[in-house]
């Protein structure tokens, strides 16, 4: 098989030149789908007739909790590509993602303690969901310190990449025992993201968050892994050229 | 063929070696594992102390306060596990060994739970009479610590390995093993909890069982990558 | 026999040598000089297979070093700044566990007359704790006595050695190049060349000349 797309695809010099063209497109298109999502989302979408209009958080809540959970797998891929091929665009990426993924985690917990709120009554509910995220909050906080513990790069690359892959592993484990777990402890909780059926019209805009989201967490990646590129490809002749 | 079997029985005795060399060391500063020990029986006490010395809500909580005591004292003495070989230049000779890496620092593990969880297994009979744990609790409270606490040093030593180069990397070790520490805890304390209702327990221990084999198969590699990872 | 090959080597950024070749046949002792910081160190880490080189290739009779790992960590003797010995081990407890760790084949003569052969006869059964930084070197080297390995990567091996010990040192180098082994060395101070079976190797010849990389490796190393 011929790999050269590959190397290609993982030369910082390439990358930070195409991402370039991206980033525009990547910035208004997602703002766009979010600012659509949310408009409609919250002011147009009909309220539920068990949860008033609280349920409307669904639309920052929901696409938070898919991000912070899909930028970890994707933190795997990048750390397996470390392990693997030793691109070093990949290390830079699981580097960048990190704290990015911290942040979705966060909102995804403080929007669920916002909505449980009205809904249960309590900010806080051991629920096997809510358990679930404070766990990967902490797998995403090791790997980020483990880096900032490591001084020198390659090791703490290859470090935080088994670190990631050890946690993509217990990932399933952790969230099948919380699972037990909690229908030990409470029974039945309220499911509120799992409805048999959503309406059409609070659907569509929750699609439309989910998507915009996404494209924002690339645009911003992109962003950020533009800026690590510059700094760690600082003694190379293109980057000096790029920047005087 | 031959060569091949020689090599592997090598490579037992090498493993048989380290693990004479690790208890040696142990027995001549004992320290390593007394204090481990001592602090397990310390958080027991703190509990009635902090809660109330009240026979019913201590039976309640009893399972769990030991469990999470062992669970802390053994990540207290995983800090120094490869540390202590890191600083010496033992570590370069265990890397520089013809035999599989895994298999060394699998016996290396091993002789780490020794001196560690099962000590603080030993010694959990005391505490659960301490925390009036009821007493048809006390086989599965043992069975649990015998299956949970080698996954304990085998989930910890790829945090100690990840953190061999870090200077006062207690706590980042502590960060980055307790989320591995959750499943075990969780069917622990549950099968203790469920004997104590007079329920069925086997699920748990069989699910225990499973941790620690996959444990075993998996935790070694990872061990060995950081330690190559990080030793360079 | 020993072959590197346009080695490279890169550490936290900085290109610390390159184009770096030689070999080391048996009977050779080979003798790596360069101020602090040239590399001396991370050459023996790489060769030694503890780190990877940016770029270059490394034979072990004939075969690329990374397919006969297994085979040339038989053959091959590390010993590092530090000499790996545990303090609350006697001499005899820490060299039986790193001959078994190192497949050696040994048994309490071997190691006694190793010990005696290092001077330290009679300090067998005495806790490390209690020897000095040059008797925990020597405890080292009879290590190296009892080893079968053709290889020794030996960093620093002088260091805390009075002058006595540097010149059986020496003698020990000799008699292990006569029997085929190899010695690979570094050292500050000059080793004096009794057969003309000693080179030395400056790595400040192979520092990188050029300043700003026209663009760096896309694979980390």
């Amino acid at each position: 098989m011929n790999w050269t797309f590959f190397h290609k695809l993982g030369s910082p010099k390439w990358f930070y030149d195409i991402s370039g063209k991206w980033l525009p497109w990547l910035q208004v298109i997602s703002l766009v789908l979010i600012v659509v999502a949310l408009v409609w989302g919250l002011a147009f979408s009909p309220s539920d007739y068990l949860q008033g209009n609280s349920y409307r958080i669904i639309f920052i809540h929901v696409p938070a909790s898919f991000l912070a959970q899909s930028v970890y797998l994707m933190m795997a891929t990048a750390a397996a590509v470390t392990l693997i091929w030793k691109i070093k665009l990949a290390d830079m990426a699981l580097k960048v993602m990190a704290p990015i993924g911290v942040s979705f985690c966060i909102l995804s917990l403080v929007t669920g303690a916002i909505w449980g709120q009205p809904t249960w009554g309590t900010w806080w509910v051991w629920d096997a969901r809510l358990t679930s995220m404070l766990i990967l909050l902490f797998l995403y906080i090791g790997i980020i310190a483990l880096r900032g513990a490591i001084h020198t790069t390659e090791a703490a690359a290859k470090a935080c990449a088994i670190l990631s892959l050890v946690g993509v592993v217990n990932i399933p484990i952790i969230k099948f025992s919380v699972d037990w777990w909690n229908t030990l402890h409470q029974g039945a909780t309220l499911k509120l993201t799992e409805k048999p059926s959503m309406a059409p019209e609070m659907l569509w805009p929750l699609l439309l968050a989910i998507v915009g989201f996404y494209l924002f967490f690339m645009m911003v990646m992109v962003l950020r892994l533009r800026i690590e590129i510059i700094s760690r490809e600082r003694k190379t002749r293109w980057v000096k050229e790029l920047v005087s | 063929m031959s060569n091949v079997d020689q090599q592997s029985m090598h490579g037992f005795s090498a493993c048989l070696a380290l693990i004479r060399r690790d208890l040696i060391l142990a027995f001549r500063s004992p320290g390593q594992t007394i204090n481990p020990m001592a602090f397990l029986l310390m958080v027991a006490t703190l509990f009635p102390l902090g809660i109330a010395p009240d026979r019913e809500v201590l039976s309640e909580l009893s399972a769990g306060i030991i469990w999470i005591g062992a669970l802390l004292a053994v990540l207290l003495s995983l800090d120094s596990l490869f540390k202590n070989d890191q600083d010496d230049g033992a570590l370069d000779q265990l890397l520089m060994s013809p035999h599989p890496l895994p298999l060394l620092v699998l016996a290396k593990v091993f002789s780490h739970w020794l001196t560690s969880g099962f000590c603080l297994t030993l010694m959990a009979p005391l505490l659960a009479i301490m925390l009036h744990l009821p007493s048809d609790a006390f086989s599965p409270l043992m069975i649990t610590l015998l299956l949970g606490t080698p996954v304990l040093s085998l989930a910890g030593a790829i945090g100690a390995a990840l953190t061999v180069r870090v200077q006062r990397g207690g706590v980042l070790l502590t960060l980055l093993s307790l989320p591995l520490y959750l499943p075990v805890l969780i069917f622990a304390t549950g099968a203790v909890n469920a004997s104590i209702q007079n329920l069925p327990y086997t699920g748990h221990i069989l699910w225990l069982s499973v941790f620690l084999i996959l444990g075993i198969c998996l935790a070694p590699l990872a061990i060995a990558g950081a330690l190559r990872v990080i030793n360079e | 026999m020993l072959k590197v090959v346009q080695l490279s080597c890169e550490r936290d950024d900085r290109l610390l040598f390159s184009n770096l070749s030689f070999q080391l046949g048996r009977g050779e002792i080979l003798q790596i000089e360069g101020r602090n910081g040239a590399g001396k160190t991370s050459l023996l880490r790489i060769i030694a297979g503890f780190s990877s080189s940016l770029g270059g290739d490394i034979f072990w009779n004939e075969q690329p070093l990374s397919t006969v790992y297994a085979d040339f960590r038989l053959d091959c003797f590390f010993l590092g700044h530090k000499p790996g010995l545990k303090l609350d081990l006697t001499p005899l407890e820490n060299l039986t566990w790193r001959a078994k760790l190192a497949n050696t084949i040994i048994n309490r003569e071997i190691l006694l007359a190793a010990l005696d052969r290092v001077e330290l006869a009679g300090y067998e059964d005495i806790p490390c704790s209690h020897l000095s930084a040059g008797q925990l070197r020597r405890v080292a080297f009879a290590g190296l006595v009892a080893s079968p390995a053709k290889l020794w990567i030996l960093d620093e091996p002088f260091t805390a050695i009075d002058i006595e010990g540097v010149s059986w040192l020496e003698k020990l180098f000799d008699e292990h190049t006569q029997q085929g082994g190899m010695v690979l060395v570094t050292s500050h101070q000059p080793l004096a060349d009794r057969q003309g079976k000693l080179r030395r190797l400056n790595l400040e010849h192979f520092a990188a000349v050029c300043r700003g990389l026209p663009h760096r490796g896309l694979l980390m190393t």
